[in-house]
Protein backbone atom coordinates (compact mmCIF):
# COMPACT_ATOMS: atom_id res chain seq x y z
CA UNK A 1 0.00 0.00 0.00
CA UNK A 2 2.78 2.35 0.96
CA UNK A 3 4.51 1.67 -2.35
CA UNK A 4 1.37 2.47 -4.28
CA UNK A 5 0.83 5.70 -2.40
CA UNK A 6 4.34 6.97 -3.16
CA UNK A 7 3.91 5.87 -6.79
CA UNK A 8 0.79 7.97 -6.88
CA UNK A 9 2.55 11.01 -5.47
CA UNK A 10 5.33 10.57 -8.02
CA UNK A 11 8.52 12.53 -7.58
CA UNK A 12 6.93 14.98 -5.17
CA UNK A 13 6.91 12.68 -2.15
CA UNK A 14 10.68 12.24 -2.34
CA UNK A 15 11.16 15.92 -3.16
CA UNK A 16 9.26 17.04 -0.06
CA UNK A 17 11.38 14.89 2.25
CA UNK A 18 14.64 16.09 0.71
CA UNK A 19 13.54 19.73 0.74
CA UNK A 20 12.93 19.36 4.44
CA UNK A 21 16.41 17.87 4.88
CA UNK A 22 17.81 20.92 3.14
CA UNK A 23 15.85 23.24 5.44
CA UNK A 24 17.45 21.47 8.40
CA UNK A 25 20.95 22.00 7.02
CA UNK A 26 20.24 25.68 6.34
CA UNK A 27 18.74 26.23 9.79
CA UNK A 28 21.93 24.77 11.28
CA UNK A 29 23.95 27.38 9.38
CA UNK A 30 21.84 30.26 10.67
CA UNK A 31 21.92 28.95 14.23
CA UNK A 32 25.71 28.75 14.16
CA UNK A 33 26.30 32.15 12.54
CA UNK A 34 28.32 33.19 15.63
CA UNK A 35 30.00 29.88 16.48
CA UNK A 36 33.78 30.12 15.94
CA UNK A 37 35.13 27.76 13.31
CA UNK A 38 31.73 26.60 12.06
CA UNK A 39 31.69 25.61 8.38
CA UNK A 40 28.53 26.50 6.47
CA UNK A 41 26.95 23.56 4.67
CA UNK A 42 24.43 23.13 1.93
CA UNK A 43 22.59 20.27 0.30
CA UNK A 44 22.63 19.80 -3.44
CA UNK A 45 18.96 19.07 -4.02
CA UNK A 46 19.34 17.73 -7.56
CA UNK A 47 21.94 15.11 -6.72
CA UNK A 48 20.09 14.16 -3.52
CA UNK A 49 16.89 13.58 -5.48
CA UNK A 50 18.75 11.57 -8.11
CA UNK A 51 20.36 9.41 -5.42
CA UNK A 52 17.06 8.91 -3.60
CA UNK A 53 15.25 7.84 -6.78
CA UNK A 54 17.97 5.52 -8.08
CA UNK A 55 17.24 1.87 -7.20
CA UNK A 56 20.81 1.31 -5.95
CA UNK A 57 20.36 3.62 -2.99
CA UNK A 58 16.76 2.71 -2.41
CA UNK A 59 17.40 -1.03 -2.04
CA UNK A 60 19.82 -1.11 0.90
CA UNK A 61 20.20 0.99 4.03
CA UNK A 62 17.66 1.89 6.65
CA UNK A 63 16.58 5.26 5.28
CA UNK A 64 17.34 5.96 1.61
CA UNK A 65 16.44 9.64 2.02
CA UNK A 66 18.87 10.12 4.91
CA UNK A 67 21.60 8.42 2.86
CA UNK A 68 20.80 10.51 -0.21
CA UNK A 69 20.81 13.73 1.83
CA UNK A 70 24.10 12.81 3.51
CA UNK A 71 25.70 12.12 0.12
CA UNK A 72 24.60 15.46 -1.31
CA UNK A 73 25.74 17.53 1.66
CA UNK A 74 28.78 19.69 1.06
CA UNK A 75 30.64 22.55 2.69
CA UNK A 76 29.94 25.93 1.17
CA UNK A 77 32.85 28.36 1.13
CA UNK A 78 32.18 31.91 2.22
CA UNK A 79 32.65 34.97 0.06
CA UNK A 80 33.69 36.89 3.17
CA UNK A 81 35.92 34.76 5.42
CA UNK A 82 35.83 35.83 9.06
CA UNK A 83 38.71 35.90 11.54
CA UNK A 84 37.35 33.09 13.72
CA UNK A 85 37.07 30.66 10.80
CA UNK A 86 33.27 30.83 10.60
CA UNK A 87 32.06 30.64 7.01
CA UNK A 88 28.37 31.49 7.57
CA UNK A 89 27.18 34.51 5.63
CA UNK A 90 24.01 35.48 7.55
CA UNK A 91 22.29 37.60 4.92
CA UNK A 92 22.86 35.04 2.17
CA UNK A 93 21.82 32.27 4.52
CA UNK A 94 18.52 33.97 5.29
CA UNK A 95 17.81 34.47 1.61
CA UNK A 96 18.61 30.82 0.87
CA UNK A 97 16.43 29.67 3.74
CA UNK A 98 13.45 31.71 2.53
CA UNK A 99 13.88 30.32 -0.95
CA UNK A 100 14.12 26.76 0.35
CA UNK A 101 10.96 27.29 2.44
CA UNK A 102 9.15 28.48 -0.67
CA UNK A 103 10.34 25.43 -2.61
CA UNK A 104 9.05 23.21 0.19
CA UNK A 105 5.66 24.91 -0.10
CA UNK A 106 5.69 24.37 -3.86
CA UNK A 107 6.33 20.64 -3.45
CA UNK A 108 3.60 20.52 -0.84
CA UNK A 109 1.14 22.21 -3.16
CA UNK A 110 1.77 19.56 -5.81
CA UNK A 111 1.09 16.77 -3.32
CA UNK A 112 -1.98 18.53 -1.99
CA UNK A 113 -3.53 18.89 -5.43
CA UNK A 114 -2.85 15.20 -6.14
CA UNK A 115 -4.53 14.25 -2.88
CA UNK A 116 -7.51 16.45 -3.72
CA UNK A 117 -7.82 14.84 -7.12
CA UNK A 118 -7.81 11.41 -5.50
CA UNK A 119 -10.40 12.53 -2.95
CA UNK A 120 -12.63 13.76 -5.72
CA UNK A 121 -12.28 10.42 -7.49
CA UNK A 122 -13.16 8.52 -4.31
CA UNK A 123 -16.09 10.62 -3.15
CA UNK A 124 -17.35 11.48 -6.60
CA UNK A 125 -18.22 15.01 -5.57
CA UNK B 1 6.53 15.26 9.40
CA UNK B 2 9.83 15.66 11.17
CA UNK B 3 10.32 19.41 11.09
CA UNK B 4 11.00 19.19 14.81
CA UNK B 5 14.84 19.15 14.67
CA UNK B 6 14.68 22.66 13.22
CA UNK B 7 12.90 23.78 16.38
CA UNK B 8 15.71 22.30 18.47
CA UNK B 9 18.38 23.97 16.34
CA UNK B 10 16.76 27.40 16.26
CA UNK B 11 15.76 27.17 19.92
CA UNK B 12 19.29 26.38 21.07
CA UNK B 13 20.61 29.29 19.02
CA UNK B 14 18.03 31.65 20.54
CA UNK B 15 19.04 30.53 24.01
CA UNK B 16 22.75 31.03 23.25
CA UNK B 17 22.13 34.51 21.88
CA UNK B 18 20.07 35.41 24.93
CA UNK B 19 22.98 34.33 27.18
CA UNK B 20 25.15 36.61 25.07
CA UNK B 21 22.67 39.48 25.55
CA UNK B 22 22.67 38.86 29.31
CA UNK B 23 26.46 39.05 29.57
CA UNK B 24 26.43 42.27 27.52
CA UNK B 25 23.81 43.71 29.88
CA UNK B 26 25.99 42.72 32.82
CA UNK B 27 29.08 44.30 31.23
CA UNK B 28 27.30 47.55 30.41
CA UNK B 29 25.70 47.74 33.86
CA UNK B 30 29.09 47.35 35.52
CA UNK B 31 31.02 49.60 33.15
CA UNK B 32 31.37 52.20 35.93
CA UNK B 33 31.76 49.86 38.87
CA UNK B 34 35.10 50.66 40.50
CA UNK B 35 36.96 48.70 43.14
CA UNK B 36 39.80 49.41 45.58
CA UNK B 37 41.99 46.57 44.29
CA UNK B 38 42.89 45.30 40.84
CA UNK B 39 41.64 41.83 41.80
CA UNK B 40 38.29 43.15 43.02
CA UNK B 41 37.51 45.01 39.80
CA UNK B 42 34.70 43.71 37.60
CA UNK B 43 35.85 41.80 34.54
CA UNK B 44 33.90 41.82 31.29
CA UNK B 45 32.18 38.51 30.64
CA UNK B 46 31.93 36.77 27.30
CA UNK B 47 30.16 33.51 26.41
CA UNK B 48 31.96 30.83 24.40
CA UNK B 49 29.82 29.21 21.70
CA UNK B 50 30.33 25.78 20.21
CA UNK B 51 28.36 23.65 17.76
CA UNK B 52 26.27 21.01 19.51
CA UNK B 53 25.04 17.96 17.53
CA UNK B 54 21.28 17.50 17.82
CA UNK B 55 19.80 14.01 18.25
CA UNK B 56 23.18 12.37 17.58
CA UNK B 57 23.20 13.69 14.03
CA UNK B 58 26.58 15.33 13.32
CA UNK B 59 25.13 17.22 10.36
CA UNK B 60 22.49 18.88 12.49
CA UNK B 61 24.16 21.26 14.93
CA UNK B 62 22.57 23.54 17.46
CA UNK B 63 24.50 26.02 19.56
CA UNK B 64 25.79 25.41 23.03
CA UNK B 65 27.27 27.94 25.46
CA UNK B 66 30.19 25.94 26.82
CA UNK B 67 31.25 28.54 29.37
CA UNK B 68 31.13 32.23 30.22
CA UNK B 69 34.67 33.55 30.46
CA UNK B 70 36.02 36.60 32.22
CA UNK B 71 38.02 39.05 30.17
CA UNK B 72 41.78 38.88 30.71
CA UNK B 73 42.21 42.60 30.03
CA UNK B 74 43.77 44.42 32.98
CA UNK B 75 41.47 46.82 34.86
CA UNK B 76 41.94 50.51 34.20
CA UNK B 77 43.85 52.19 37.03
CA UNK B 78 42.56 55.67 37.79
CA UNK B 79 44.00 58.21 40.19
CA UNK B 80 41.10 59.41 42.35
CA UNK B 81 42.40 60.12 45.87
CA UNK B 82 39.06 61.53 46.98
CA UNK B 83 37.16 58.32 46.11
CA UNK B 84 35.97 56.41 49.17
CA UNK B 85 37.22 53.12 47.66
CA UNK B 86 40.67 54.46 46.70
CA UNK B 87 43.66 52.41 47.88
CA UNK B 88 46.59 53.79 49.92
CA UNK B 89 48.16 55.35 46.79
CA UNK B 90 44.86 56.98 45.82
CA UNK B 91 43.99 54.69 42.91
CA UNK B 92 40.69 53.04 42.02
CA UNK B 93 40.31 50.19 39.50
CA UNK B 94 37.63 50.33 36.82
CA UNK B 95 36.77 47.41 34.47
CA UNK B 96 38.09 47.52 30.93
CA UNK B 97 34.64 47.65 29.32
CA UNK B 98 34.24 49.55 26.07
CA UNK B 99 30.57 50.63 25.91
CA UNK B 100 30.75 51.16 22.15
CA UNK B 101 32.08 47.64 21.52
CA UNK B 102 29.41 46.25 23.84
CA UNK B 103 26.65 48.08 21.96
CA UNK B 104 27.93 46.74 18.65
CA UNK B 105 27.99 43.24 20.15
CA UNK B 106 24.46 43.75 21.43
CA UNK B 107 23.13 44.70 17.99
CA UNK B 108 24.84 41.66 16.48
CA UNK B 109 23.34 39.39 19.15
CA UNK B 110 19.81 40.73 18.74
CA UNK B 111 20.04 40.42 14.94
CA UNK B 112 21.13 36.80 15.26
CA UNK B 113 18.33 36.17 17.75
CA UNK B 114 15.83 37.63 15.33
CA UNK B 115 17.14 35.56 12.43
CA UNK B 116 16.55 32.41 14.47
CA UNK B 117 13.06 33.54 15.47
CA UNK B 118 12.34 33.87 11.75
CA UNK B 119 13.64 30.36 11.10
CA UNK B 120 11.46 29.09 13.93
CA UNK B 121 8.40 30.84 12.50
CA UNK B 122 8.98 29.53 8.97
CA UNK B 123 9.47 25.98 10.24
CA UNK B 124 6.29 26.27 12.30
CA UNK B 125 4.29 27.59 9.36
CA UNK B 126 5.54 24.77 7.13
CA UNK B 127 4.79 22.15 9.77
CA UNK B 128 1.26 23.47 10.29
CA UNK B 129 0.66 23.65 6.54
CA UNK B 130 1.87 20.06 6.15
CA UNK B 131 -0.40 18.90 8.96
CA UNK B 132 -3.37 20.63 7.39
CA UNK B 133 -2.73 19.11 3.98
CA UNK B 134 -5.85 17.85 2.28
CA UNK B 135 -8.28 19.68 4.54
Amino acid sequence: MEGRMSDFLGIHGAALILREQRLQVLSTNLANADTPGFQAQDLDFNSALQAALSPATGAGGSDPYQAAAAGARHARPSSQPSLDGNTVDSAREQATFSQAALEYRASMTFIESKVRTMLTAITGE
Amino acid sequence: MSNLPIFDVAGSAMQAQSVRLSTIASNLANANTVAGTAEGAYRAKQPVFSADPIAGNPALAGVQVTEVRDSTAAPVKRYEPGHPLADAQGYVYAPDVDPVAQMVDMISASRSYQANVDVFKSAKDLAVATLNMGR
